[in-house]
């Protein structure tokens, strides 16, 4: 599938911002980093993980633990699509049990990844609480699931594609508005 | 990601994109297992049949539990090789089970070339869990993976297959696996059990155990069936453990990273010592832990994705 | 019964004929074969039979002796499932060929005169082609104890064979040979030695090595082939080894031809075609004995016919039905039917130009005739009028639906071949005709 850049709309600095304001948010409602366990969605959502733990341990001087969920093994869709993603590991070097667990991801859209996710993490253990962090919230929800700290919400189109650019990755971090080449 | 094959009915069909696709994959599920909760729902729903004519504990057991961990619906069903010859013909088993609609049957049978038969008049996916002294290749992918766990590769290592060759079918299928991904064979065994022209498979031919121990980086130790002696295959035990055993003393020479591996069940104290078998350089039960994350991987890339249209054989 | 062949191409080799010539058939039998043959001016020819006379022009076309195929296997009386005597011959009209040898290990064995009785009245009611019995060389088969084969002789068997197996027991196959010489009727040996071929389902070799099956090793027919033809020099009998297979068999028969040895040989027509690499397929229709070979052995058994070392091609017509053969390789009977293939497939060696025209006509003609003492194998004035016509470029596709055998286990279904016998006469009468 070839992508047309329609616009721009995070820079390199809006988007350095809302991880920070994502940070905060995080640990103002925890009140601060007690109990608290990151969680990525591969892939991007595993890049923003790591940065909002660093920063938080910029904050607190705290190192909180670190985690990576492939939710390849829950997908809704197996043996319904085309070839999926490459399987890759779960790592998860704690136990969940008790904690509270925020999922992060890049982009929050139809909310089926969140479900899968959400049933992987309740594989491993039971967490205190779950709570969501997305950079880009997309609309479009399928399934009942919102987000509790989003960096921005842009309302799309079903068709429309947003991709999120991230240095560790892409070499430069921004949001486009795009769409499928035709 | 999907298997680009209908069936898995041996390691020769395979490309070594294909094994490496199924290793990578068995390394992500390995995971699965170590949990207290070892159940994923990828498989949900999805019913497995194993339909075994010959015994086997091993085998069996392995692949019910990368089936139940994938939590999909796994049944067994046992034959003896004589009611096949009574009645029912392999073809006829194979269409009433098809008639159950299941998503994948594995077979296990003592002629070769039965999968195939399987394969061509069924609807499910077949999967080869042995047939007859042809191929294994579920044994043969968690050998390599084993391997490749130990050795961080594949490429460059020096193979050793010691036993019954002509018998085999694990052997078959490791030396299509190991010189697909670049490693080098040596087949270790009585003349009289080593196949006509095998070197046209790659392999090189040794009678001598000593000589191959200490240039080898993996020996994979054969079973050796007892039946053999009234054959007049090999003359008796003694001199068969003698020249053929592995024990400790002649891996004296060995290198100090040497792994060695078995398919199992061992014949403890005629192919392999006791000393060897539960030693720092035997692998073999990891073997074991590893073949179920090998069968998951092989149920999951098998059934997970569809477009039929894209996949050979 | 009363016929004029027109404008064929004739290739009689006893007779060293290859021309343009018609042939009169006049009552069965030949009567004369000559260049524009005018019946109403031949002299002592009733004109009530000159009115009868049918004409058929082969211009374009190849006329024959009536062929002779002289291994195969009618399974009357006991498996009538499989073929019948009807069938069979029918089989064999179509497949080209006017004369069968039919091998004894049938049930109940044709070990004594009964069941050749049986099976010359039948093939005589109902056969389509003319019928020679070979009896057994041992009762039952069981390789223990000489049939009655004076009893056999006497009633009409052309040889002796154990074929489907071999006997093991060589003291008894000397015996066997020097009873079989005071009727000077050939011993017909089926070489396999029992313990080397033993649950072996094919060609031992590299690609019985791959797929893990047990294969019956070239030796295990070598070492038979050798002892058989050692016992006939001693008794003095004359040897026919039947469908011979390797290379190593053919080096024997020409040891023996060159010290003048009565020894005679043919090769089944699977066996100059394929080889042991289509059994990767695993297809059951492939399985025989003895197995097919290797390239190797193809390319030393087609050299054999053009030197005379092997003498006859011949089917091994071995029906077996679909629900016997539909199982696993190892599981499956051997035999494959053959002879409603058997002369295209010769005659597709002719276009790859591994072998010519004449060398395959006396393969099947002369040569047979000769092996058996049969009164047949050419187109001699006075002789029965057997016939047989080849259309060398006529294309077509192998469709199991057109086989008048009642078994199909044959692996050349869906070939196309170019070449194929378009009638056959027995007597003068059209038992086949294409068109």
């Amino acid at each position: 599938m070839a992508f047309i850049e329609k616009r721009e709309l995070l820079n390199s600095q809006s988007v350095e911002r809302a991880i920070t304001r994502i940070t905060h948010e995080i640990l103002e409602k925890n009140k601060g980093a007690l109990n608290l366990a990151l969680i990525g969605i591969r892939t991007r959502g595993v890049f923003l993980t790591k940065r909002i733990a660093q920063k938080i341990e910029d904050i607190e001087k705290v190192k909180v633990p670190v985690g990576i969920v492939d939710i390849t093994l829950y997908r809704d869709d197996i043996g319904r699509t085309e070839a999926h993603p490459m399987l890759q590991k779960t790592e998860i070097p704690f136990s969940v049990t008790d904690k509270t667990i925020v999922l992060v991801d890049d982009v929050l859209f139809t909310g089926r990844t969140i479900r899968a996710a959400l049933d992987a993490i309740m594989d491993l253990g039971r967490p205190r609480f779950v709570r969501l962090a997305v950079l880009i919230d997309r609309g479009n929800r399928e399934l009942p699931i919102q987000a509790n700290f989003v960096g921005r919400e842009l309302p799309t189109t079903r068709e429309e594609l947003i991709q999120v650019q991230l240095m560790e990755a892409d070499g430069i971090d921004r949001v486009v508005l795009g769409e499928e080449k035709k | 990601m999907r298997l680009r094959h209908k069936n898995l009915l041996g390691i020769k069909d395979l490309t070594a994109e294909d094994i490496n696709l199924i290793l990578d994959t068995a390394e992500s599920l390995k995971e699965v297992s170590t949990r207290d909760i070892k159940k994923v729902p990828t498989l949900r729903g999805r019913t497995v049949v194993t339909l075994f004519y010959e015994a086997s504990t091993r085998t069996r057991t392995s692949f019910e539990l990368a089936a139940k961990r994938l939590s999909a619906d796994i049944i067994s069903i046992a034959t003896s090789i004589s009611s096949v010859t009574k009645g029912e013909t392999l073809k006829d088993t194979g269409k009433n089970i098809e008639a159950m609609n299941p998503d994948i049957i594995i077979i296990r049978h003592p002629h070769s070339g039965a999968p195939e038969i399987l394969a061509r008049s069924l609807r499910p996916a077949i999967v080869n869990a042995g047939d007859g002294a042809h191929e294994h290749p579920s044994q043969a992918l968690l050998d390599l993976f084993t391997i490749r766990e130990k050795k961080k590769r594949i490429a460059g290592l020096k193979v050793a297959i010691v036993g019954d060759i002509t018998h085999s079918r694990v052997a078959r299928s490791d030396i299509y696996a190991l010189s697909k991904l670049g490693a080098s064979v040596t087949l270790v065994g009585p003349a009289t059990l080593i196949p006509v022209e095998i070197e046209k498979m790659g392999v090189k031919v040794s009678y001598r155990l000593e000589d191959v121990i200490p240039e080898s980086d993996v020996i994979i130790m054969l079973r050796i069936q007892l039946e053999r002696i009234t054959q007049n295959l090999f003359p008796s035990i003694r001199e068969y453990s003698r020249i053929f055993g592995l024990n400790s003393e002649k891996l004296k020479n060995a290198k100090k990273d040497l792994i060695v591996m078995h398919p199992g069940p061992i014949n403890r104290g005629i192919e392999l010592d006791p000393e060897v078998a539960d030693g720092p350089h035997s692998v073999i039960l990891e073997q074991v832990t590893n073949g179920i994350a090998v069968r998951m991987a092989v149920l999951y890339l098998l059934l997970g994705g569809k477009e039929e249209s894209e996949l050979t054989n | 019964m009363n016929l004029l062949i027109k404008n064929g191409r004739v290739i009689d080799p006893q007779n060293k004929i290859d021309d343009r010539l018609d042939i009169l058939v006049i009552n069965g039998k030949i009567s004369k074969v000559s260049k524009n043959i005018v019946p109403q001016n031949e002299t002592g020819i009733p004109s009530e039979t000159l009115k009868e006379i049918k004409e058929i022009d082969v211009a374009g076309k190849i006329v024959c002796p009536g062929f002779i195929d002289m291994h195969t296997h009618l399974r009357e009386p006991g498996r009538e499932d499989e073929e019948t005597i009807r069938s069979g011959t029918l089989a064999a009209a179509y497949g080209g060929f006017t004369s069968i040898a039919c091998m004894p290990n049938t049930e109940p064995v044709n070990d004594n005169k009964a069941v050749t009785d049986f099976i010359i009245s039948k093939a005589k009611r109902e056969g389509s082609v003319n019928v020679f019995p070979v009896g057994s060389i041992t009762k039952g088969l069981e390789g223990k104890q000489l049939s009655e084969i004076g009893d056999l002789a006497e009633t009409g068997c052309v040889g002796f064979s154990d074929d489907g197996k071999s006997v093991q027991n060589s003291e008894l196959l000397r015996r066997a040979m020097e009873y079989a010489k005071m009727f000077s009727l050939p011993i017909i040996s089926h070489c396999e030695d029992e313990t080397l071929a033993a649950n072996g389902a094919m060609n031992e070799g590299f690609v019985s090595t791959e797929l893990g099956i047990k294969g019956i090793p070239n030796i295990a027919e070598e070492i038979v082939v050798a002892r058989d033809i050692l016992i006939s020099r001693m008794a003095g009998a004359h040897l026919h080894l039947t469908h011979l297979s390797t290379a190593g068999s053919l080096e024997l028969v020409k040891w023996a031809k060159n010290l003048g040895y009565k020894v005679t040989s043919d090769a089944a027509i699977h066996h100059l075609i394929l080889t042991d690499e289509a059994l990767r397929t695993y297809d059951t229709n492939l399985k025989m004995k003895p197995p097919l070979r290797t390239q190797k052995d193809i390319d030393a058994l087609i050299s054999g016919l053009k030197s005379g070392l092997i003498d006859a091609i011949v089917s091994d017509h071995a029906p077996h039905l679909l629900a016997e053969k539909d199982v696993e390789l190892n599981n499956a009977p051997f035999g494959i039917i053959g002879l409603e293939t058997e002369v295209s497939l010769a005659l597709s060696l002719v276009h790859k130009n591994l072998l010519d025209l004449k060398t395959v006509i006396s393969s099947f003609t002369v040569n047979p005739a000769k092996i058996l003492s049969l009164d047949k194998g050419s187109l001699s004035v006075g002789k029965d009028a057997d016939i047989t016509i080849l259309d060398l470029e006529r294309e077509y596709k192998v469709d199991a639906k057109n086989f008048k055998s009642l078994s199909k286990n044959s692996p050349f279904i869906g070939w196309n071949l170019k070449g194929r016998p378009v009638a056959a006469i027995v007597g003068g009468k059209i038992v086949y005709c294409l068109d």
